[in-house]
């Protein structure tokens, strides 16, 4: 063991673990990772919303179960969808927009 | 100086750059394919572009996957040369096998193994290689899982009273848009290890100076290779990955990718190049576990988890056995006979491989116990598939 810390360079040893990045890994995967897709999930089921004030049932009860189309006809929901689709897109963007920041020398 | 030796490391490097493209298309791309979100042939292109672009995205290659884990004052050409050969045959095989493994643990292994063969083992930063590759890699599949658990139930719940059709429309766009992300950060991520070991390998002939970053040749070169691989596509690996480990559907397939995208560019933000294959294999696990009456095959993953954690050493033994013979004949001759026997090698695993074909037209044939499609190519996949 002597032998090998003694190859080591002066940099600092690395933690085992790094429970710091790890737990900002896991808050911030959660809520890009799992968030970003619901948020995507709930600006399809608004879009899906029908015309009318019922209750929120998708394109269910106009088109039949085996309809496929995103639409449901309702002005409401498609306003509430699109700014959704717009948070994700958004947040992706800057995502990207982050690593190209970060991935070239200033 | 030997510019002849370099040409040949270059080569090498490029290559490994495009088994690293085709064995991991399938991390990016095959959910999206089982689903029919895009047809086989449509994914794999638009994934190579994106990995092309991927790898153009960030260019901090100067932290190459040598540094850091293994004494660089002693690596030559030779070394580099057999490191490449230990992660190309474990590529190789695992993707005969239909095994999704790391890529860069092959790469990692096989150099880490030729540097023991040529320095011996304190020429290690052992506590470097656990500390930044191992525990990572255990880990990363776990947080991946979680992230896609989570999600998957939250998209059927939110989701439950819309149709199905609705819902499988509008899930296989959101699919697409995620699976994209993932082939994104592939390239990114992956090309510039290869960025790294071509840099290196300049850096040791002193072609470019010892604090140079990846000249822009380099930064090409290893896109349009990652990109190419990705055309091909590894169908056997998308095979296993999306029909092998969980049956999924597309709001199971969106959160799987989104989860994968977010932890691998998350962690390379904190300076952990992780193994995308890992994450996307926990991804997908997670998927399996978050819906309600799926099924996860675990004896597959546990096939998986073996060759994971085989990958280090395998490709290390590979990788100093190279070093051994190339460094027992000497010189360029060395390293010239060591590159012969590779693309023999190579050779007879792709011929093997033609025996169980799997491409773009058997990819998504009902799973029968193995990577071997029930299925010859060229077949209409069976109703009972879909």
């Amino acid at each position: 063991m002597h032998h090998i810390l003694a190859a080591a360079p002066a940099a600092p040893i690395p933690p085992w673990i790094n429970l710091s990045a790890l737990w900002q890994i896991v808050v911030l995967g959660l809520l890009a990772g799992a968030g970003l897709p619901a948020l995507f999930a709930i600006g399809l089921r608004a879009l899906a919303l029908s015309r009318g004030n019922g209750p929120a049932t998708g394109v269910d009860a106009t088109a039949g179960g085996s309809s496929d189309q995103l639409f449901g006809g309702n002005p409401v929901g498609l306003i509430a969808g699109g700014i959704c689709f717009l948070v994700v897109l958004g947040a992706i963007g800057w995502g990207i927009w982050q690593i190209w920041y970060l991935g070239h020398p200033h | 100086m030997n510019d002849f030796l370099l040409v040949l490391v270059v080569i090498t490097a490029l290559s490994f750059d495009f088994t690293n493209g085709f064995h991991d298309t399938g991390n990016a791309m095959a959910t999206s394919i089982a689903t029919k979100a895009l047809s086989p042939r449509v994914a794999v292109g638009l994934s190579a572009v994106l990995n092309l672009v991927g790898a153009f995205l960030s260019l901090t290659v100067a932290a190459t996957i040598a540094s850091g884990l293994v004494d660089t004052g002693i690596i030559t050409l030779t070394v580099v040369a057999s490191g490449l050969a230990g992660g190309i045959i474990w590529n190789l095989l695992t993707w005969l096998f239909g095994i999704p493994s790391s890529s860069s643990h092959a790469l990692i292994g096989g150099v880490i193994g030729s540097t023991i063969a040529a320095a011996g083992g304190h020429a290690v930063q052992w506590h470097n290689l656990v500390a930044k590759v191992v525990v990572p890699a255990g880990l990363s599949p776990i947080v991946a899982a979680l992230v896609a658990v989570t999600g998957t139930w939250l998209l059927y719940r939110i989701s439950q009273n819309m149709t199905d059709g609705g819902r499988t429309h509008g899930f296989r766009i959101g699919q697409i848009g995620s699976a994209s992300m993932v082939s994104l950060a592939h390239g990114t991520n992956d090309a510039q290890k290869t960025m790294g070991v071509i840099t290196l390998a300049l850096i040791v002939n002193k072609s470019i100076p010892a604090t140079a970053g990846a000249p822009f040749w380099v930064i090409l070169a290893c896109g349009l290779a990652i990109a190419a691989g990705t055309y091909v596509g590894g169908w056997r690996v998308i095979r296993t990955l999306g029909k092998g480990l969980v049956e999924i559907e597309p709001p199971q397939g969106m959160a799987a990718e989104s989860s994968s995208a977010a932890i691998i560019l998350l962690s390379s933000h904190f300076g952990y190049s992780l193994s995308t294959t890992h994450v996307a294999t926990g991804s997908i696990i997670g998927t399996g576990l978050g819906k309600k009456g799926a099924e996860v095959r675990w004896g597959v993953a546990g096939r998986m988890v073996t060759a994971w954690l085989l990958t280090l050493p395998a490709a290390g033994v590979v990788g100093a056995g190279a070093y051994a013979l190339a460094n027992a004949i000497g010189g360029t001759t060395g390293v010239m006979i060591e590159t012969i026997i590779l693309v023999a090698i190579a050779a007879a695993i792709y011929w093997r491989s033609r025996k169980t074909k799997v491409d773009h037209s058997n990819v998504n044939s009902e799973w029968t116990g193995g990577v071997a499609p029930s299925e010859p190519v060229g077949a209409t996949p069976a109703p009972a598939a879909a």
